[in-house]
């Protein structure tokens, strides 16, 4: 009953990150790669997206902080970014991106800070999305381990 | 008078013309305002008319101008007429005081005749030669006088008055000179001393009047001379206004000019930088510098009116003092001579008295003859109201004195000499007190003769006189003093008598020779007024005169109290007398009256400036918003462009946008429809495809636009084949024609080379558009779209034309009604269409460029004449309904336009209503090599080779037809004889299928409707018959027979295949259908077709596969890589480009590559680019045998499929990707079936190969 809990639970938790906007059909994509044979890809794939994301947002932070901004480094980068949340399908992070692509086209450092803001707000809430979604899949195999023992 | 009177009426005429020019000035400076305050619609007034104005206006100035120099010249005219005027008058009054002078002298003259002849009783040779002496003087003087006026030589009326003054004086001298010599002798012992004097007095006096005289001519010398310098001065004085105003002319004149000039210059050097955006400031900075220079002109223009002013005025002011200073000083001459003149009879009243009281003894005078005497020559002495003589009596002879006259000296008790009242009675007096001596009044004039005994010693005034008089020996004057009666200012005037003959050196010498006292009293007022009156312009000025002996209290003698405080001259006066000083005061009785010359004259420049100035004015303003609204509107243009490029841009990336989703719109319903559905749902399903897939093209089309517009559209150039194009065009237009029942045919000349380099995208879309056109519009017949070379039609154009300019119509066929085209319905002709093609006009010399001329023609509604026009106008239907009826945009003709332009062609059409349109294009393409292999075709090329050698027969009535059937059959490598009626045909085959016919046939084709409706299907039974007839053995080989039909139902097909039909081909005949149709027919190459059209899942597809992805993004190589795992191709990752290149090196395994498009230090556009090249290089050496094959892993031809992945469909466009080499793209993330879509065409014909 616990398992069919947690299903239920992951479930919800995903469709209120569908319908916040947060995912967008290409999780399911993602989703529908996974099967027998690559059982943990979508769980790859995010902590990569995580890992990579972070990385990326400390390089923009550092960027801006500086005087004078190099904005093809930050072009790179969003672009990076927008790529790989595209990828996976956080779709805020993906949209953010779009806008803070603005920013750095006009030039406006100002705009480029609230940008990486709201990517960075973004960011997190899906992480914390993703964490969730991972400690019930974590707690889903367990229990499949442990009914299967 | 004459000249006066025409003076004047010139003057009058130039006022009114004057008036005239103010007018015109006035009317010009009225339309310069109305014309710079009419709005805009006045501004598109013709040209030529505004010219014509500005020509008259020029003209108007011009006479102005010349009109203002008559008039200036004219003024000067006028003034010097006025100044000649004022010469004669002074002349005149010149002459008359001459008049008068001369008449004085001449009265003197007859007074001492008269004397003479009153002294005949007592003859005296003194008084005879003193007289005479007197005469001659006066003679001489006289005459001298003449002499100095005539050698002024001058006009003046009066000089024959003169010179017949003259021969009277001279008659009249001579006779004084008689007397003269007749008793000279007697004289001469008895005045020995006496006449000397006199003579000497008379001398002087005479000759200080000539001298006067001459000094007074001279003085008219010098004031004539001073006239015409005066008139020399004025002239100089207009002339300097005059150069000024000239000046100002010109000036205005070069402004203008060089402001039009600056201004045409300005206009044209902005038409040559019209793209330049010259700033606003600048203009307006120019027009505050032209205002200004127009406020500093108008400024200077006041400041010359007013300096005219000022010269003018400062002019009047300084003639009038002439003027003033010329009378005054003439006056003060007068008055002086006449009071000499008088003085001088004095004088002579006192010689007389000497002579005739004191040298004769017994006196020869009494007071009776005094009296009378006196009386007598009273008009000799106009001045002196009377003279009286008194004697000097010392005390000590007072009592011998008394007793002598018989009276006592009485004591003055007034101090006047005037005549006094009537009761005034001498004896009343009292009698003198004791003095030293007495002057008691023995003689006197009738006026004065109560004062006779009277001791002039006794009044204080006299006594001064007196004393003075003695000891200077002349005559000498009061102050002047009240007359009793007249109430007259007078002055009386002392002449000392004395008893020796002999000049007396001292002033004791004379007191001591004095015996007596001649006095005279003068009516200062009367003598001046008398003087006044005989002259000229009295009522103009005022005249004081003034004793001024005691400088600091001048006694007024003449003249009202000074009221006014004008100018005033002073002339000095001398009376003779040393000791007193008289002054005369002149002024004018009026003020100046206003400079109207002056004003007029400044005023009128001012106001001629200020007229200018404001036309200037007015143009300035009406060039600065000129100015303005050019500017205005450039910044307008500019925007305006500015607004348009955004808005095809804005579209260009909305309908990118926009395409995006509307294919995952499109695949879903694709996906929809492949579930089970049932009819309705199906239906509902298809209606939105359709729609979507319409929405599509639309925003193709309008994407395609936007793209032309901005400039953005660029052709590739790839080599293709153009037989290919019109296949895939007729394929997409294959169902609706069929549906339709229209027949559609292609065919390419023969001429037209295989490969051809250029866009076939772009040619496709041209073609489709103008294909979809006439499906659309077309319910029955056919469409035909031929392909010819230029030069080609050319050749065939100018025969057709000069065979056939009357039979220019399709002929018709005599058999049936219908016209010798494809279907037989009646066409336009197309030639009409390329009459305008410039390229049928000239010839081009590139030798590699291919012309191509394509033609559509179909047997639609065709196109109404009054929207031909506008055919090629964007969003332009024929009408308003067509959208309606037919659907559509309109802007499909627009694209194909601008497209046959970017492909240097032209597009034209020829159309008739009812009755059909052709729509012809050329274009310039280079022809290409034929061994490329890169050609890109967009179908799998069919193997051509499988029926190379075969024979076929085609059977059709329509020659057209049956030329296109031939042209897909050439293209097959088939030949083809075509019979065109079933005679021949059955001759045909029966020959082919004779043992002994050398020309076998392996197929037969035959339309359905050769001969008309289903005679095609009925052909086969013609040929059973011949058959039955036993001519052909029916074991023999039979040739196959297809049946060729544009629609064909199921029935038709059994009843075909019962025919003897093996198959049967719907048209429109495309190459690959009909080499299936064959290879089924014929058994060759079945399974090739089989696999074609199936499609095969993606799995199948990517199994086994070995493919690289490139992508510097770690989540997105992995996301990618995973799902072209879960196909199950073998996946290796790249992060970079230069490891792609790396691991691309050939030989490699690898079967694709996914390349990422936007990646740091080398894109994926850049490595492909490196990747082709490299594999380039290799295939070379390949070739030329400097590598074998085995190097390379045995293949011959390396090219690895490159697709490029990018999320940015609008970065990424098909032509980037495919400019630098890659293959195809995906969008990202991977969708099923676009990667799908994209795989599938490298791995299909792999997959045939393997054998699947």
């Amino acid at each position: 009953m616990a398992l069919l809990a947690l299903k239920e639970q992951l479930n919800v938790l995903l469709n209120s990150m569908f319908a916040e906007g947060l995912l967008d059909q290409q999780f399911q994509q993602l989703q529908m790669l996974q099967d027998g044979s690559s059982p943990g890809f979508v769980a790859e794939v995010i902590t990569l997206f995580c890992e990579d994301s972070e990385r990326i947002l400390t390089e923009l932070s550092k960027l801006l902080e500086q005087q004078v901004v190099d904005y093809q480094k930050v072009d790179a980068y969003v672009h990076q970014l927008k790529g790989s949340s595209a990828s996976v399908g956080a779709q805020n992070v993906k949209l953010a991106c779009a806008q803070f692509r603005q920013f750095y086209e006009e030039n406006n450092k100002e705009g480029c800070i609230r940008a990486l803001n709201v990517v960075k707000h973004e960011f997190y809430r899906v992480r914390n999305k993703f964490d969730n979604m991972f400690q019930l899949e974590q707690r889903i195999q367990a229990y499949d381990a442990k009914q299967q023992n | 008078m004459k000249s006066l009177g025409i003076a004047g009426l010139l003057c009058r005429l130039r006022q009114a013309f004057l008036k005239l020019l103010r007018w015109v000035l006035l009317r010009m400076a009225r339309n310069g305002i109305l014309s710079s305050s009419s709005d805009g619609s006045r501004v598109a007034q013709c040209d030529g008319c505004r010219r014509w104005k500005g020509r008259l206006m020029l003209l108007c100035i011009l006479g102005g101008v010349l009109a203002s120099i008559w008039l200036f010249s004219g003024f000067r005219e006028c003034q010097s007429w006025v100044r000649k005027e004022k010469v004669r008058d002074l002349w005149e009054e010149r002459a008359q005081v001459l008049l008068e002078q001369f008449n004085l002298s001449k009265d003197q003259l007859q007074a001492l005749g008269w004397l003479l002849s009153s002294s005949e009783r007592v003859p005296s040779a003194c008084i005879e030669t003193s007289v005479s002496v007197r005469g001659r003087e006066i003679c001489g003087g006289l005459s001298s006088v003449l002499k100095a006026i005539c050698s002024e030589g001058n006009q003046s009326g009066g000089e024959q008055d003169w010179v017949r003054n003259n021969a009277v004086l001279q008659g009249h001298c001579p006779v004084q000179d008689k007397c003269i010599q007749l008793k000279p002798i007697d004289a001469s012992p008895q005045n020995k001393y006496m006449p000397d004097t006199i003579q000497q007095d008379i001398r002087s006096s005479s000759m200080k009047k000539d001298l006067m005289h001459v000094k007074e001519c001279e003085n008219m010398s010098q004031a004539g001379k001073s006239v015409n310098s005066l008139k020399k001065y004025q002239e100089q004085v207009w002339e300097i206004p005059l150069g000024i105003l000239w000046w100002i002319l010109l000036g205005m004149f070069v402004f203008f000019k060089g402001f039009s000039i600056g201004r045409l210059w300005k206009s044209s050097n902005q038409q040559t930088h019209q793209t330049k955006h010259l700033p606003p400031p600048n203009s307006k900075s120019g027009g505050k510098w032209r205002k200004k220079i127009l406020l500093l002109g108008v400024l200077l223009g006041i400041l010359v009116s007013i300096w005219i002013f000022l010269s003018m005025k400062a002019d009047i002011i300084a003639r009038r003092k002439e003027t003033i200073a010329n009378m005054c000083d003439e006056r003060a001459r007068m008055l002086q001579d006449q009071f000499n003149v008088s003085m001088n009879h004095v004088h002579a009243l006192a010689i007389l008295v000497s002579t005739f009281h004191h040298m004769k003894n017994p006196s020869a005078i009494d007071q009776k003859t005094f009296a009378e005497y006196t009386a007598r020559t009273a008009f000799e002495r106009p001045l002196t109201s009377g003279v009286a003589y008194a004697l000097k009596v010392l005390h000590s002879q007072r009592e011998q004195f008394e007793q002598q006259h018989g009276w006592k000296i009485k004591k003055m008790e007034t101090e006047d000499h005037s005549p006094v009242q009537d009761d005034y009675n001498s004896e009343m007096l009292d009698p003198s007190p004791v003095q030293d001596e007495y002057a008691p009044v023995i003689f006197s004039q009738e006026t004065v003769s109560h004062i006779v005994s009277v001791d002039m010693m006794s009044g204080k005034e006299d006594r001064d006189n007196i004393l003075r008089a003695r000891s200077t020996g002349k005559g000498v004057l009061t102050s002047p003093f009240n007359l009793l009666k007249s109430n007259h200012l007078g002055v009386v005037l002392t002449f000392a008598v004395y008893n020796s003959d002999f000049p007396i050196a001292t002033p004791e010498e004379r007191i001591e020779a004095t015996i007596g006292y001649l006095g005279a009293s003068f009516d200062v007022p009367s003598l001046v007024e008398k003087l006044l009156q005989q002259l000229a312009s009295k009522q103009t000025i005022v005249v004081n005169v003034y004793d001024t002996t005691n400088s600091s209290a001048p006694i007024r003698m003449y003249g009202p109290e000074a009221t006014n405080s004008s100018y005033l001259h002073i002339s000095n006066v001398d009376f003779g007398d040393p000791m007193r000083k008289h002054e005369m005061h002149c002024r004018f009785k009026h003020e100046p009256s206003l400079p109207w010359a002056a004003i007029t004259t400044s005023l009128g420049v001012a106001v001629i400036v200020l007229l200018v100035s404001h036309i200037f004015y007015a143009a300035l303003n009406r060039i600065e918003k000129v100015e303005d609204d050019y500017h205005k509107m450039r910044e307008l243009k500019v925007r305006a462009e500015a607004a348009d490029v955004a808005k095809s841009q804005f579209l260009a990336t909305v309908s990118h946008e926009i395409r995006t989703p509307m294919n995952g719109v499109l695949g879903m319903l694709q996906m929809l429809m492949d579930t089970e559905l049932d009819a309705t749902q199906q239906d509902f399903a298809m209606t939105a495809q359709a729609s979507g897939k319409a929405l599509i093209t639309l925003i193709n089309e309008v994407l395609d636009q936007a793209k032309i517009e901005s400039g953005r559209l660029e052709l590739e150039a790839v080599p293709f084949d153009v037989r290919d194009v019109l296949d895939n065009v007729l394929s997409l237009f294959s169902d609706k024609a069929q549906v339709k029942g229209i027949e559609l045919a292609v065919y390419v000349s023969d001429q037209v080379p295989d490969v051809l380099v250029g866009d076939p995208g772009r040619l496709r879309q041209i073609i489709t558009n103008l294909v979809g056109n006439s499906v659309k519009f077309t319910e029955e017949g056919h469409i035909y779209i031929s392909v010819h070379l230029v030069e080609e039609m050319k050749r065939s154009f100018n025969i057709n034309n000069r065979v056939s300019n009357e039979t220019s119509e399709v002929p018709k066929n005599s058999a049936d009604t219908s016209y010798n085209t494809l279907s037989g319905f009646q066409v336009i002709d197309r030639w009409k269409s390329l009459e305008n093609f410039r390229m049928f006009k000239s010839s081009t010399e590139d030798s590699n460029a291919v012309n191509l001329l394509v033609t559509v023609e179909d047997t639609g509604v065709g196109i109404p004449e009054d929207a031909q026009r506008r055919i090629f106008t964007p969003f332009m239907q024929a009408d308003s309904s067509t959208s309606r009826k037919y659907g559509g945009t309109g802007i499909g003709l627009s694209i194909s336009k601008c497209l046959v332009d970017l492909m240097r062609g032209e597009i034209g059409f020829v159309s008739r209503s009812g009755i059909g349109s052709t729509f012809s294009f050329t274009a310039t393409f280079t022809a290409g090599r034929k061994n490329t292999g890169d050609i890109k075709r967009c179908h799998s090329d069919p193997q051509v080779s499988d029926f190379q050698g075969m024979r076929a027969l085609i059977i059709d009535g329509r020659s057209i037809r049956a030329e296109v059937t031939k042209y897909h059959l050439q293209r097959l490598g088939v030949q083809a004889d075509i019979a065109i009626n079933p005679e021949t045909a059955l001759t045909a085959i029966l020959e082919a299928c004779s043992p002994s016919g050398t020309r076998k046939l392996d197929m037969v084709l035959v339309d359905k409707e050769a001969w008309g409706e289903g005679s095609g299907l009925a052909f086969p039974c013609l040929l059973v018959d011949v058959r039955q007839s036993g001519t052909i053995k029916p074991h023999q080989s039979n040739p196959k027979m297809f049946l060729l039909a544009t629609s064909l139902g199921p029935s038709e097909v059994d009843d075909s295949k019962s025919v003897g039909y093996t198959d049967s081909i719907r048209k429109p005949l495309r190459l690959s259908m009909m080499a299936a149709c064959f290879r089924k027919a014929l058994g060759i190459g079945s399974t090739r077709q089989q696999v074609k059209g199936q499609p095969v899942a993606l799995r199948t597809l990517l199994r086994g596969r070995q493919i690289l992805v490139v992508d510097d993004n770690a989540v997105n190589r992995k996301v990618a890589a995973g799902a072209l795992k879960k196909f199950g191709a073998i996946v290796t990752c790249a992060d970079c480009g230069k490891d792609a290149i790396a691991m691309l090196q050939p030989p490699h395994k690898f079967d694709a590559c996914f390349m990422d498009v936007q990646m740091p230090e080398m894109d994926g556009f850049e490595a492909t680019r490196q990747i082709r090249c490299i594999e380039s290089k290799i295939n070379e050496r390949i070739k030329t045998g400097d590598a074998t094959a085995e190097m390379y892993g045995h293949v011959a031809h390396w090219h690895i499929p490159v697709l490029a992945m990018t999320a940015d469909v609008i970065q990424a466009t098909h032509e980037e990707c495919l400019r630098c080499g890659m293959d195809d793209y995906v969008s990202k993330p991977f969708e099923e079936e676009k990667l799908y879509s994209a795989v599938a065409h490298f791995f299909e014909s792999d997959m045939a190969d393997s054998g699947l």
